[in-house]
Parts: structure tokens; sequence; C-alpha cells
């Protein structure tokens, strides 16, 4: 099945809708578009951590759990893994994505980097939202120059 | 995995419904939305699935639920109700994966909770140079024993000239 390319498109539209509706513009409507769309991740991913095997989600380290995320969860929504994982052993996790699908279709130019964090805040959403649902409070930051960063 | 369409769908659906308060206005805008994703997936469809232009109506129905509906909800519609003068026809779906663990609230009767589809379908094809009316006519979400969406040929779309060639 290609739904990844339907998915990719109903993402760019979602990411559009976040900016509608008379949600204001400027500073503040960025900012607000910005956590529509990152709610709407972390409620995603809540939903699919939830339909998962109970089996699936004993993990017996917290190295585990993100093992998941960078293989299982980025498998089942970009159907590739993470590229890089690094860790301060203090908590702090960053996935590193060389190739992330929603930037990929972006030209790249100074002027479009300020568009990325709207590609990424749904992304972001969803980490939380499946640590969430693990049971698991975090805080999930991403930057481009490919480096979404999760720390905890 | 097509749970993760499903549930991005039904957050925005949600979205949609806190920032419009009509459910007209949200139809509207799913179809919108849904027009922009046609005309771009038509693109990634031609080009992983190598049929070639078809001549009729009908081979439009039977690529359409047989190729595009199963590469990317992963479900066969059935086609039946064809016009006698063939050019309308509806796509039957015993299941529509939209709306998987989904109930609409009471307040949202007039909502067409996958209006998507119908843009999505309608900005496909005007990308092949076909326009169409795309529209639900029976809906699982609404009590209905099946959703039924109901496609008719308008015209045939001719390319248009290229300015300074009139």
């Amino acid at each position: 099945m290609a739904d990844e390319t339907l998915f990719q498109l109903l993402h760019t539209e979602v990411v559009a809708a976040a900016y509608g509706g008379g949600r204001g513009s400027g500073d503040e409507g960025q900012r607000n578009g910005l956590t529509v769309l990152e709610g709407m991740g972390f409620r995603v991913g809540q939903g699919l951590a939830e339909r998962l095997p109970r089996g699936a989600l004993v993990f017996k380290e917290e190295l585990d759990t993100i093992k998941f995320l960078c293989r299982d969860l980025w498998g089942a929504v970009f159907r590739k893994q993470t590229d890089n994982l690094r860790t301060n052993h203090q908590g702090t996790y960053i996935l590193q994505d060389n190739n992330f699908p929603f930037l990929t279709q972006m030209a790249w130019g100074q002027q479009y980097l300020e568009e990325a964090p709207k590609f990424l805040a749904f992304t972001c959403g969803l980490l939380r939202g499946t640590l969430s649902a693990l049971g698991i409070e975090s805080s999930v930051t991403a930057s481009v120059a490919s480096l979404p960063a999760w720390t905890k | 995995s097509s749970e993760l369409f499903t549930l991005t769908y039904g957050a925005l659906v949600t979205q949609l419904c806190k920032d419009y308060e009509n459910d007209e206005d949200v139809n509207k805008q799913l179809d919108r939305m849904g027009y922009n994703i046609g005309v771009r997936l038509i693109e990634d469809f031609l080009a992983r699935s190598n049929v070639g232009r078809c001549h009729d109506f009908r081979e439009t129905a039977d690529v359409i639920a047989k190729v595009a509906f199963k590469m990317y909800l992963g479900i066969t519609p059935s086609i039946t109700n064809w016009s006698p003068a063939g050019d309308e026809f509806s796509l039957i779906l015993e299941n529509n994966p939209l709306v998987d663990f989904v109930e609409l609230p009471d307040n949202h009767s007039s909502l067409i909770y996958s209006n998507l589809l119908c843009g999505v379908l309608r900005g496909a094809l005007e990308m092949v140079q076909m326009a169409v009316d795309v529209k639900f006519v029976q809906d699982t979400l609404k009590g209905d024993g099946v959703t039924e969406i109901r496609m008719r040929f308008i015209k045939r779309i001719e390319d248009n000239l290229p300015a300074g060639e009139e």
C-alpha cells in the first residue's frame, strides 16, 4: 500500500488548516498554529500507542523505549527508521533523520527554513503523545539541520 | 499504517469543527483540502500504477475502485448503479477506513465526515481532463448499511490554449 504519500499530502493540508480558522496572524498566529499542530500530533500519538498489542509496550529500560520510537514508530509513520540516535545518558535523546519526509518536498533556501517548524510540530506531538501513553512525561522539540531532539 | 491516517484525519475533522461554527463550512473545507490532495495524488498514482489512459468512464470507474482505492486505502469498493447513459455510477464501500472508531456527535448531523474523499476524487480526475461531481449518498456514520459515493461525469476538460496562441 502506498499510503505514505496520502498521509504526507494530508499532513500538508493539516499544517495549512492549523493556520486557518481565524487563529490570528503574526507571531501569535504562528505560535497558536504550532500549538494546534502539536496538540493534534499528541492525540494521534496516544491513539497509536493505545492500539498496539500490550506486550509490545513493555520495555525493560528507557533506552528500549527510545529505540521503539526510532524503529517502530518511525517505521509506522515514515516507512523508515531514524538515521541516528544520541543520548547524554541523563534523560536527553536526540533522534536524527537525515531525510525527514515532511521536509524533503520543500525547496531549500533561507526563506523556507522559517516554515520548517510548521512541518515538525505534528511529529513532535506524535512522539510526546506516544510517550505519554507509555507513561512517560516528556518535552519534545525539533530543529532543522536534521536534529529532532527529545528530552525527558 | 492506515490507523495513522484514520487517527490524523479524525484529529483534523475535530479541529475543523472547533474552527468553523457550522457543518456546511467544515464540509467545504474538507472538500477543498481533498481537492488539493487529489491534484497531487494523481501524479503519484500514475507513476506507481502504470495504468494507461482510460477510454471511457467505465474504465475510469474500474481503475478508481480496483487500483486507486486499493493502493491508498487498502479497500476495493464495488461499482454499481450505472445510469443508462453511462455517465453516473456508485462506489459502495462495505467499510470505510476513515471512520474506524468514529461516532458522530449529535450536534453534527449535517457533517459529511469523509468529504475529503469527494475532493480527492474530483481533484485527481480534473488533472486527467475529467470534470466530475462526487458526493456521498449513503454513510454508515449516519446509520446507513453501507457507504455510497455517487460519481457523475460532467464533461471532458479541454486543455486551455497558451496565451498568445488564440
